[in-house]
C-alpha cells in the first residue's frame, strides 16, 4: 500500500503553486493539489489514484492568508488551509453561520479534522461529504485561481458530478465563503452513519427562513442536491424530497432504507431549523 | 508473610512500554536501509486459471532482487502447504501452494512474490507482472456452494470437503416422542479477526553460521520454526524464531505457515540479505483468514417445561477456498453448540464446504459463536412457543452443580471426551438476572412504550473449552543478581502475559514481582511450546510456570537449608530472601535468592559483591564432587504441563437494546456480564478480556460482515467499509460479576478467558433485538437497513 512515483512540489506562494499545476499540465496529465491529504493519501496508496505529481500546499507563506477564518459582511471566508477543526473550534464561524459548526461535528474523527482541510473536502466533491452539502445549501462560493488570474465560483456551478468539480485541472482553490446566518432564518443538520464519524448513510441540512424552506442532501445523489421544499406541508417533506432524489442500494444500506432516513431526517432538520431561528 | 499476588488486580507491567509506543513489533524489526522488502503479487480473480505469467518487465528493473512464481519453487517449497490438523472425517482436504500453481482459487491468492530494496519499488514491480487468465466461474456463498453448479476443486464433488455426524442416542425416536416440536432456519455471516498489526516477517541468513534468524508475527513461534526448517531443507537447530510483540492476533496468526512466512526465509536465505515483508490492509483482508459463516438448521423436541427431549442439528460451514487448519471450527460448533444444557438426545451433522473466497480459520471464539447461536435462538424460540420466561426455560435444561464431572457423549476438537469439570449455571443465571435487572425489565419495557421507545433484553449462555493440550513448558533461571527470568514458549499479542505470569511466579517462588522477567514465542528459550490460542495460556503455560516455580524453589531451599544450617521445612522465602520461618529478618539467618545462586555454582569468581557475600556461608559435601551425581549447576527450574483434557469456562451475557422506530437504529442501554474461568489469576486482566471481547461481539453482531459480491470480489477490504467498531460503538460500561469455580485439571484451578467475551454475542444481541421487536431474528449480524427491511416484511 504504498503510492507510485510522483513528481513533488512545494511552492511557497500561491502564486508558485499555480506556475507548478500549469508547467504538470502543459506537460502531461497535471498534477494534485495536496492539502489535508485525508483523501488524497489513501486513494494515492491503495494505487486507485496515481498522479504523475503533487503540489503540497502546506507549506505556502502564512503571509498569503491561505490559513485564516475571516468573518466577512457578506459571510464566514475559510482559507484553503484551514483545517476542520479549526472551523470548528471557531466561535466566530459559529456565531456567524452555525451550520458549519453543526456539520463539521459530523465530518469524520478528531485526528482527520485534525488534517483535513475544509475547502479541500469542497474541491473533492464527494457527495457523501458534508461541507458540500452545506456550501450547497447557503448558496457560497469558491475562490480560485490559476495561471490566469482569479474567479469565484458559485456554489451551484461547482458540483458537476461523483468526485468531480468545474475547476480546471491547473486551478488553485483559494478559499470558499459560507453567506452568514440571516436575521430571522434558522438552520439545522442531521446524518445517520453506521458508525460515528463514518461517511452518512443520509445526510440533510436545512435553511428555513421567513419565506423559504430548502434542504441539501449528501449520499442519495451524484452531487450535493439542494431542493426548495417551501410550501410543502410539513406531512409531505420527505416525499417531496424523494420525488427529486434517487437514493441507491449498497453494501450498508438498501435504498429503501436509504429513503426512510430522507422522511425521518428531512422532517427532523426542518422542524428543528424551525425552532432555532 | 508477603501478600498473595495470585487474585490481585495488578497493572499491567507491559503497559508502560505498549502504550508509550515502545512496542517493537515485525516491522520494527530491521529497520536498517539493507533490508530487503518484499510485495506479493494476488490473484484479482476469485477463480481461474493460470494461462501465463510474464515477468519480463520486471527482470531488469533496478532495485528488484528477486520475482518468484510457482516454476522458482523447488523441493517441499514446491508441495502445497501443510494440512495442519487432518481428521479421519476430512477426506477431500485441499490446501494451497506457496505461488499459485496453474489456478487460483480465491482473490488474494499469491501469485508471485518480487524483492526490492523497498515496498514502494517491489508495488511498481508487481504492478508490471502480466498474469493470463482463463477465467472459471466461481463458488461464492454457502447456497452456491451446497447447488455444487460449479466446483472449486474438480476433484472434490459437490464442494464437501468432509461430512461429519455424531450422536448420542437415536434423535429420530426421541423427536417422535417429543410432545412440541420446533424448527429454525438461521445464517451467521462471515467476519474476522482484522488485528491492527496484520502479518509480518523478517528473515536473517547468517552465511558464516549457516544460521537463520526468523521474526514473526505468530501464535506459534515453534510451529513456524518447525515448517520453515522443513520446507528450506534445514535443521530445527539451525532456526531460531523469535516473536516479537504482536498488535493482536484473536486466531488468524495461529495458522501457518502464511506463504511470506516461508517465502521471507527462502529470499533471506537465497539473496544473503535481510528480508521483510509487512502484510497491508487490504492484503489482510482478502489473503487472511476469515471465520463465522453458516448456514444452520435446527430440530428440536421439547415438554411443557421446555426441556429438551430431542435436538438435531444441521449445519453447513463455509471454510473458503483451502482448509489448511481442518475442522476445528465446525467441530467446536457442532460440540459447544450445547453450552450449559443436557439434551436427552443430540444428534449434530455438518458438512464442510469449499468456496471461491478467503479461507476460514479459528476467529476468537473459533465456531462458538456460532453454535452459541443456534442454541439461544432455539431457547428462545421454545420460550416464545411455551410462553414461558427465557430464562426458565434455560433453567429447566440447566447441567446441575453436584453433576461435574458431567460427559456430553461427544468428541471435542482435541479428540478428548467432552466432559464438563466444573461449573455452577443456577449460580450463574441467579447472578446474570440481578445484574442486569432481568425481573425488573417488563416493566421497564412498558414504561418506555409508553413514550413511544422500543426496548428490549435478551440473555446467552456459553460453554467454552479452553486450556487445550497437548502441553506448555516452562523455564525459571534465578540470576546471581536475584531476577527471576522466566520463559515460556508460547507467544504474547497484548494479553498481559509479563504481569500474570510474574504473579504466579512471585507467589510460587517468593521473590519480589518486579524482579521477574518474562520471555515468551522465542524458540532459544523454550524450543518446545505449542502456542496462544484456545484460551489456553494462563491454564497451559501459567500451570508450567507455577510447576517450574516450584521446582526452582525446591533447589532455592536445599541449598539455603544447607547454608544457613536449618531444616528446609523450617524455611520460608519472602520478597527473595530465605530466613527461618518465625525469626526476625534482621536478627536470625538469612541468605537472598541471588546468594543462593552463587552458592549453586561451584564456579565461583567472585565477580560482584554477592559473590564475596556467597563467601560466608559453606554449602556441599567436601567428600563428594561439586556438583553431585542428581544435580545441576545453576538454580533453575524447569517442567511441562500437560492436561487430559480441556478445562471448560462458562458465562452469560444479557444486553438491553433500543431500536429506533423510525431509523432502525439500534443502540445498546446495558450489557452485563457474569463469567467463571475459574480462579483468577489478575481479574483486572480477565476484566480486561472480556470488554475487548463484548467489543469485538458487538462488531460481530451489529457491524461486520464480508461483502462479497457474486464474482467472489470483496466490496469492502478496507476499515472504511468493514465496520469495525469505534470506542463509540460499544457499551459505555460493562457490568462484571465474576463466578469461581475453580478447575480440577489443573493445580491453580484456572480455566481460560480469553475468547469468553465474543462467543455469546451474536445470540444476546438477537435475542434482545428481537424482544424489542416482537418478531425472531434469524440472521446475524443485524444493520439498521436489514432490521428496517424486517419490520416491512413483518408488518
Amino acid at each position: 500500500m504504498k503510492p507510485a512515483p510522483f513528481r513533488y512540489h512545494r511552492p511557497s506562494t500561491p502564486a508558485e503553486a499555480c506556475e507548478a499545476l500549469a508547467a504538470e499540465l502543459r506537460d502531461g496529465a497535471g498534477a494534485k493539489v495536496l492539502a489535508g491529504g485525508q483523501s488524497l493519501v489513501p486513494l494515492l496508496s491503495m494505487r486507485l489514484a496515481s498522479p504523475p505529481a503533487l503540489v503540497d500546499i502546506n507549506h505556502l507563506d502564512p503571509a498569503a492568508g491561505l490559513a485564516a477564518i475571516e468573518i466577512r459582511p457578506e459571510g464566514v471566508h475559510v482559507g484553503a488551509l484551514v483545517r476542520h477543526a479549526d472551523l470548528l473550534a471557531s466561535e466566530e464561524a459559529r456565531l456567524a453561520q452555525p451550520l458549519l459548526a453543526q456539520a463539521l461535528a459530523h465530518v469524520a474523527h478528531p485526528t482527520i479534522r485534525n488534517r483535513g482541510t475544509s475547502v479541500g473536502s469542497i474541491v473533492h466533491a464527494d457527495s457523501a461529504a458534508e461541507l458540500p452539502a452545506v456550501l450547497a445549501l447557503l448558496g457560497g462560493s469558491l475562490d480560485v485561481g490559476s495561471v490566469r488570474g482569479t474567479r469565484t465560483v458559485p456554489a451551484e456551478e461547482l458540483f458537476v458530478g461523483p468526485l468531480e468539480s468545474s475547476l480546471a485541472p491547473d486551478e488553485l482553490a483559494l478559499g470558499a465563503t459560507f453567506p452568514a446566518l440571516a436575521d430571522g432564518a434558522g438552520v439545522a443538520f442531521a446524518e445517520v452513519a453506521r458508525r460515528h464519524g463514518d461517511y452518512a448513510l443520509v445526510g440533510v441540512a436545512a435553511l428555513v427562513s421567513n419565506d423559504t424552506v430548502k434542504a441539501a442532501y449528501l449520499s442519495v445523489s451524484d452531487v450535493p442536491t439542494v431542493i426548495d421544499l417551501t410550501d410543502v406541508p410539513d406531512d409531505d417533506l420527505g416525499e417531496a424530497a424523494l420525488s427529486r432524489l434517487d437514493p441507491i442500494g449498497d453494501i450498508h444500506a438498501t435504498a429503501d432504507y436509504r429513503a426512510q432516513l430522507v422522511r425521518v431526517l428531512t422532517a427532523k432538520v426542518v422542524r428543528e431549523a424551525r425552532k432555532a431561528r | 508473610m508477603t501478600t498473595k499476588l495470585m487474585g490481585q488486580p495488578v497493572q499491567r507491567t507491559e503497559d508502560q512500554r505498549l502504550l508509550r509506543g515502545r512496542g517493537r513489533y515485525a516491522d520494527d524489526v530491521a529497520v536498517s536501509p539493507g533490508t530487503l522488502h518484499c510485495a506479493v503479487l494476488r490473484s484479482p480473480h476469485a477463480h481461474a486459471r493460470i494461462v501465463d505469467i510474464d515477468v519480463s518487465g520486471v527482470l531488469d528493473v533496478d532495485g528488484v532482487h528477486a520475482v518468484w512464481t510457482y516454476d522458482d519453487l523447488t523441493g517441499p517449497m514446491a508441495e502445497p502447504l501443510p494440512l495442519l490438523i487432518p481428521h479421519p472425517a476430512l477426506t477431500e482436504g485441499r490446501t494451497q501452494y506457496a505461488l499459485a500453481k496453474d489456478r487460483v482459487n480465491y482473490v488474494g491468492e499469491a501469485i508471485a512474490f518480487v524483492v526490492a530494496d523497498d515496498r514502494y519499488l517491489a508495488e511498481d514491480a508487481v504492478g508490471r507482472i502480466e498474469v493470463a487468465y482463463d477465467l472459471l466461474p466461481p463458488v461464492v456463498g454457502i447456497d452456491a456452494a451446497r447447488a455444487a453448479e460449479h466446483l472449486v476443486h474438480d476433484d472434490v464433488p459437490g464442494n464437501v470437503a468432509a461430512r461429519m455426524e455424531q450422536a448420542t442416542g437415536d434423535v429420530e425416536a426421541a423427536m417422535a416422542k417429543a410432545p412440541h416440536t420446533l424448527t429454525l432456519d438461521l445464517t451467521v455471516e462471515r467476519s474476522a479477526c482484522t488485528p491492527l498489526e496484520g502479518r509480518g516477517t523478517v528473515a536473517r541468513w547468517d552465511p558464516d553460521t549457516d544460521r537463520l534468524q526468523v521474526w514473526t508475527s505468530t501464535q506459534t513461534s515453534t510451529g513456524v520454526r518447525a515448517v520453515v526448517a522443513a520446507k528450506l531443507g534445514l535443521d530445527l537447530g539451525q532456526v531460531d524464531v523469535v516473536t516479537p510483540d504482536v498488535g493482536g492476533g484473536f486466531g488468524v496468526k495461529i495458522n501457518h505457515p502464511w506463504p511470506e512466512e516461508l517465502l521471507v526465509p527462502l529470499a533471506a536465505r537465497a539473496l544473503g540479505r535481510t528480508v521483510k515483508f509487512t502484510e497491508d490492509r487490504r492484503e489482510h483482508f482478502i489473503s487472511s483468514a476469515h471465520e463465522r459463516g453458516q448456514v444452520q438448521h435446527v430440530e428440536v423436541g421439547f415438554d411443557d417445561d421446555g426441556r429438551l427431549l430431542a435436538l438435531d442439528v444441521r449445519f453447513w460451514h463455509d471454510h473458503g477456498a483451502y482448509i489448511p487448519y481442518g475442522l476445528i471450527v465446525p467441530i467446536i460448533t457442532s460440540t459447544q453448540l450445547l453450552g450449559p444444557y443436557k439434551p436427552e438426545v443430540y444428534r449434530v451433522v455438518f458438512e464442510s464446504l469449499y468456496t471461491n473466497t478467503v479461507m476460514v480459520t479459528p476467529y476468537r471464539g473459533a465456531g462458538r459463536p456460532q453454535g452459541c447461536y443456534a442454541m439461544e435462538r432455539t431457547m428462545d424460540a421454545i420460550a416464545g412457543f411455551l410462553g414461558k420466561d427465557r430464562t426458565e426455560v434455560r433453567a429447566a435444561n440447566f447441567i446441575q452443580p453436584d453433576e461435574f464431572p458431567y460427559d456430553q457423549g461427544l468428541i471435542f476438537q482435541d479428540g478428548r471426551e467432552l466432559e464438563y469439570d466444573s461449573g455452577d449455571y443456577p449460580a450463574m443465571l441467579e447472578k446474570i438476572k440481578a445484574l442486569v435487572g432481568w425481573d425488573d425489565f417488563p416493566a421497564y419495557q412498558q414504561e418506555m412504550a409508553a413514550q413511544g421507545r422500543r426496548v428490549g433484553i435478551g440473555l446467552a449462555c456459553y460453554v467454552e473449552g479452553t486450556g487445550v493440550g497437548p502441553y506448555e513448558g516452562a523455564h525459571v533461571h534465578i540470576e546471581t543478581s536475584g531476577k527471576v527470568k522466566v520463559a515460556t514458549g508460547l507467544t504474547t499479542q497484548g494479553q498481559g502475559h509479563q504481569t500474570a505470569f510474574a504473579q504466579l511466579v512471585a507467589d510460587t517462588l517468593g521473590c519480589r514481582f518486579e524482579d521477574v522477567e518474562v520471555v515468551t514465542g522465542d524458540t532459544r528459550r523454550m524450543p518446545y511450546a505449542v502456542g496462544t490460542f484456545a484460551s489456553r495460556a494462563a491454564v497451559m503455560s501459567g500451570s508450567a510456570i507455577h510447576l517450574a516455580a516450584l521446582r526452582a524453589r525446591e533447589k532455592v531451599l536445599r541449598i539455603a537449608a544447607d547454608a544457613l544450617e536449618a531444616a528446609e521445612d523450617d524455611l520460608e522465602i519472602n520478597d527473595g530472601v530465605v530466613s527461618v520461618k518465625g525469626n526476625p529478618l534482621d536478627g536470625g539467618a538469612v541468605i537472598d535468592l541471588g546468594t543462593v545462586a552463587v552458592l549453586s555454582n561451584p564456579l565461583r569468581y567472585a565477580f560482584d559483591e554477592k559473590s564475596r557475600v556467597a563467601t560466608q556461608f559453606t554449602v556441599g559435601d567436601p567428600g563428594k564432587p561439586p556438583v553431585a551425581e542428581d544435580d545441576e549447576p545453576g538454580l533453575e527450574g524447569k517442567d511441562f504441563y500437560s492436561p487430559e483434557r480441556s478445562t471448560f469456562a462458562s458465562g452469560m451475557h444479557a444486553v438491553i437494546v433500543e431500536t429506533d422506530p423510525d431509523t432502525a437504529e439500534i443502540s445498546i442501554l446495558k450489557y452485563a456480564v457474569v463469567h467463571d474461568c475459574g480462579r483468577l489469576i489478575n481479574p483486572m486482566i480477565v476484566e480486561g478480556q472480556i470488554h475487548g471481547g463484548v467489543a469485538q461481539g458487538v462488531g460481530g453482531a451489529l457491524y461486520e460482515r464480508m461483502a462479497y459480491d457474486e464474482s467472489g470480489q470483496l466490496l469492502n477490504a478496507s476499515f472504511m467499509d468493514f465496520l469495525m467498531p469505534y470506542v463509540t460503538e460499544v457499551p459505555d460500561g460493562i457490568d462484571i460479576d465474576h463466578l469461581e469455580t475453580p478447575s480440577p485439571l489443573n493445580p491453580l484451578g484456572i480455566k481460560g478467558a480469553g475468547e469468553a467475551g465474543v462467543i455469546p454475542s451474536a445470540a444476546v444481541f438477537a435475542s434482545a433485538i428481537s424482544d424489542a421487536e416482537g418478531f425472531a431474528l434469524t440472521a446475524m449480524p443485524i444493520s439498521p437497513s436489514d432490521l428496517f427491511t424486517l419490520r416491512q416484511e413483518h408488518s
